[in-house]
């Protein structure tokens, strides 16, 4: 059944609306990975036995995720004329008591998160829910949400993913109807340039005259590449985005593949994310079936297909040349530019590759102008971005804001702060290439260049925060460690330097540091710097620089007075039993597996620290937390741990 | 592998683009590592010198050249995983299996197979499930929000006994 008119893709529309508003009960269950972790999984059962047992008539599906990781497993509800209301850590217990209200037309409130009443779907424009249910907090209300700006989460979390028909009913695919049939090629390609939008991958180049400089180049072949392949540690905003609303993605793409001139894309997914690449796969096969995808999309002389191409774990093919030698199936490594992908990229032809977040705004852009986009964020750095709150911090989840919010107000207002009474300390962005932001650095706005300045990047959209208990000299060894790991090894400074650096910082964590570390340690990340070929290298000092720019003292703590304020390095800290709780129950004597813990049953127990290895079994398996650290320098151990 | 069972294989990538990493992870996924008669097999039928095979089967980390236990478990080691322990989970899960560090293959990847052949203990850098973490992968079954205590319950559903 191909869609060729503007009557037919209405129609779709019309089908797709009966489900998100169907005559009964609507009931949705959170699906996407972390959902199902949770046990979104169990849950679903639960629904679906529970229904067929009852002959209930419900519209049952699943949806992708709002991107409030804490508050996992999410349930969405929608009695016919109310409110969607959201239930939260829901259980297997609370399925049949959501159900028994539920049939008596009511809403139990104890679980029964917040409501939406209206939600601006942005493609598809506002869509009003229902009013009702007085005793719900309403969606807005909520601090974690109502700072928020969904642009690119417009649908995740509230349509079902594998279902091309609720796409198209909160107005998919009709931007790309309106780019093929309304707007010639330039037209769509001065639409993106004016909206300002940027790479949303983390460096930050400008969309539209990427677009441009491959549309310019003569070829009979080209190619448009979805980079899918998010390899920072920490950050997972492109999955959820690929798993709650993959025909974005698809959409976006096909647009771009229009204005440059195009027939075919590609998205390069990593191999550890199957849940998305299952979802892309079907979202693929589905825009066949309805024409979106194909020969003479929409009835034109345009035809474009995606296929899928599978990443197999390499870190590096994050950047645009080595992800091309991936694809041709070469090592990732990557090249010297130029030529630039635009001009010799996938098989020698032009090739346009953008990150998943940056192909979901397009969609947004040719439906509601550039005008329009180009007045949400801060000066040249328009729209939104997501990030991927996620360490210390209360609410753990993905947060879409405007560009130029200040950090506060996401890991204060949005996040609640730190977790168990603790003090944050700084925060971590953009990976292994970002750097580490102190928190009296906290007003910084958002932006590209903002972050820049401050020594870290925006990156991928990666935020962990850290708090006290996180010892700054052990991050950037742990980033050290993963860049040299992940490179690629082609230029010398990187595959040397980064060695070099790690085992310096290994020195130090072990206590073993000496005074002129920290000036060496600059002069290799400077050098590592200037001299590599690729982003990785060109970045991957940057955690080592920041930490030293802004946590200098923790540094001088370990190398001048081999201490570990943190008490996260083994070799500076003790393992201590606390005599006033401990009850003698012998949990730790018996794991510890050197048997350097003495003691006998209900005696008070000690730790032998010669033969200690600090494994940490001990401070593991004391059910009364009478296991603590203390800094090995501390004269006074009781006084340590009474503060 | 049989020669007809990889032809077969061969024959679904009509399109260069992703061409030898797909059928090198397909036919991993069938045989749980890949074998070097098979690597032969792939050379020949696909006129590619054995050994950029090679490279690529030690340069990016989602192929094994050896066999894997029976359950495999990946311990994630993100940097919200590592801020809440990850490494500590990956220290007691090595002393729960007694398996050891120094026993990384020749290529450099970090994967521990028990004696018995029961476990496997590899590491992830990322499973984008870090509003769980510390999270561990055992038989794709993510297990979120563990501390080194809960190992040993986690184990024996696996079959592994103290």
């Amino acid at each position: 059944m191909k869609v060729i008119s503007i009557e037919a893709l209405n129609r779709i529309k019309e089908k797709g609306l009966k489900k998100l508003f169907p005559d009964k009960l609507r009931i949705a269950v959170g699906f996407a990975t972390c959902g199902i972790a949770a046990g979104g999984d169990k849950i679903f059962a639960e629904f679906e036995k529970i229904i067929e047992e009852r002959g209930m008539q419900v519209y049952f599906t699943q949806v992708g995720c709002i991107g409030y990781c804490k508050e996992e497993p999410l349930v969405n509800v929608t009695l016919h004329g109310k409110p969607l209301v959201i239930f939260n850590q829901v259980n297997k217990e609370d399925v049949p008591k959501i159900i028994d209200g539920l049939l008596k037309d009511e809403i139990l409130g104890e679980k029964a998160f917040c409501k939406i009443e209206k939600w601006d779907h942005v493609t598809g424009g506002e869509i009003f829910y229902g009013e009702g249910f007085s005793h719900i907090t309403n969606y807005t209300e909520i601090p974690y949400f109502k700072h928020q700006k969904k642009i690119v989460l417009r649908n995740a979390g509230l349509i079902n993913p594998e279902d091309i028909e609720e796409y198209v009913a909160v107005g998919g695919y009709f931007s790309l109807f309106k780019a093929v049939r309304e707007l010639t090629p330039e037209e769509v390609i001065n639409e993106v340039k004016q909206s300002g939008l940027r790479g949303r991958g983390g460096a930050g180049f400008p969309t539209g005259l990427k677009w441009e400089l491959t549309k310019k180049e003569k070829s009979e072949v080209k190619y448009v590449i979805c980079n899918a392949d998010e390899g920072d540690p920490g950050a997972y905003m492109n999955r959820n985005e690929m798993e709650s609303d993959p025909h974005m993605i698809i959409e976006g793409m096909t647009i771009g593949g229009y204005s440059i001139g195009a027939t075919k894309g590609y998205i390069y997914v990593r191999a550890e994310y199957p849940l998305a690449i299952k979802r892309l796969k079907k979202a693929i096969s589905d825009a066949k079936k309805y024409g979106f995808l194909g020969k003479n999309i929409f009835g034109t002389e345009f035809s474009f297909d995606i296929s899928l191409v599978k990443g197999a774990g390499a870190f590096v093919c994050g950047e645009e040349t080595a992800l091309i030698a991936s694809i041709e199936g070469r090592l990732g490594m990557p090249s010297p530019r130029p030529p630039f992908p635009s001009q010799e990229g996938l098989w020698g032809k032009p090739t346009n590759i953008n990150n998943v977040e940056t192909w979901s705004n397009i969609p947004v852009i040719i439906k509601k102008g550039s005008s329009w986009f180009s007045k949400i964020g801060a000066e040249k750095n328009s729209g939104t971005k997501v990030f991927s709150l996620v360490g210390k911090v209360k609410n753990i989840g993905l947060v879409e804001v405007s560009l130029g919010t200040p950090l506060r107000k996401i890991v204060y207002d949005i996040g609640g702060g730190g977790t168990k009474g603790k003090s944050i300390k700084a925060v971590q962005t953009g990976g292994p290439s970002g750097g580490c932001i102190p928190t009296r650095l906290f007003d910084t706005p958002v932006d590209y260049e903002h972050l820049k300045e401050i020594g870290s990047i925006m990156g991928s959209g990666g935020i962990v925060v850290m708090d006290e208990d996180t010892c700054m000299v052990n991050i950037a060894k742990y980033f050290t460690e993963f860049t040299q790991h992940e490179s690629c090894g082609k230029c010398v400074p990187c595959r040397e330097g980064l060695k070099e650096a790690s085992q310096i910082l290994s020195a130090i964590t072990e206590g073993k540091g000496e005074e002129d570390n920290i000036k060496r340690l600059k002069e290799i990340g400077e050098t590592i710097k200037v001299t590599s070929l690729c982003g990785l290298g060109q970045t991957a000092p940057n955690p080592v620089l920041t930490t030293i720019r802004y946590f200098e003292n923790e540094y001088e703590d370990h190398i001048i007075r081999k201490e570990c304020k943190a008490k996260v390095c083994k070799n500076l800290i003790n393992f201590y039993i606390i005599p006033e709780k401990c009850v003698g129950c012998m949990a730790c004597s018996e794991k510890c597996p050197v048997g350097a813990i003495n003691g006998e049953v209900k005696l008070v127990h000690t730790i032998d620290q010669e033969k200690c290895i600090k494994c940490g079994t001990c401070e593991a398996v004391c059910p009364l937390e009478a296991i603590i650290r203390v800094s090995k320098q501390s004269k006074n151990i009781s006084k340590t741990y009474s503060g | 592998m049989q020669t007809e069972e990889i032809r077969e294989i061969i024959s679904k990538y009509e399109d260069h683009s992703g061409r030898i990493l797909g059928i090198l992870e397909e036919i991993q996924d069938i045989e749980g590592y890949l074998k070097k008669d098979t690597l032969i097999t792939i050379s020949k039928e696909l006129d590619v010198p054995l050994s950029q095979l090679y490279s690529l089967s030690t340069f990016y980390s989602f192929f094994n050249l050896r066999s894997l236990g029976r359950h495999v478990i990946t311990v994630c080691m993100g940097t919200a995983c590592h801020v809440k322990g990850a490494s500590y989970i990956l220290e007691r899960l090595q002393e729960l299996l007694d398996v050891q560090e120094g026993e990384v293959t020749e290529d450099g990847k970090f994967l521990l197979t028990t004696e018995d052949h029961s476990f496997s203990l590899n590491i992830a850098r990322c499973f984008g499930c870090c509003s769980m973490a510390p999270v561990i992968n055992i038989d794709g079954t993510i297990y979120g929000h563990i501390s080194a205590k809960d190992l040993p319950e986690i184990l024996k559903k696996y079959d592994w006994r103290e």
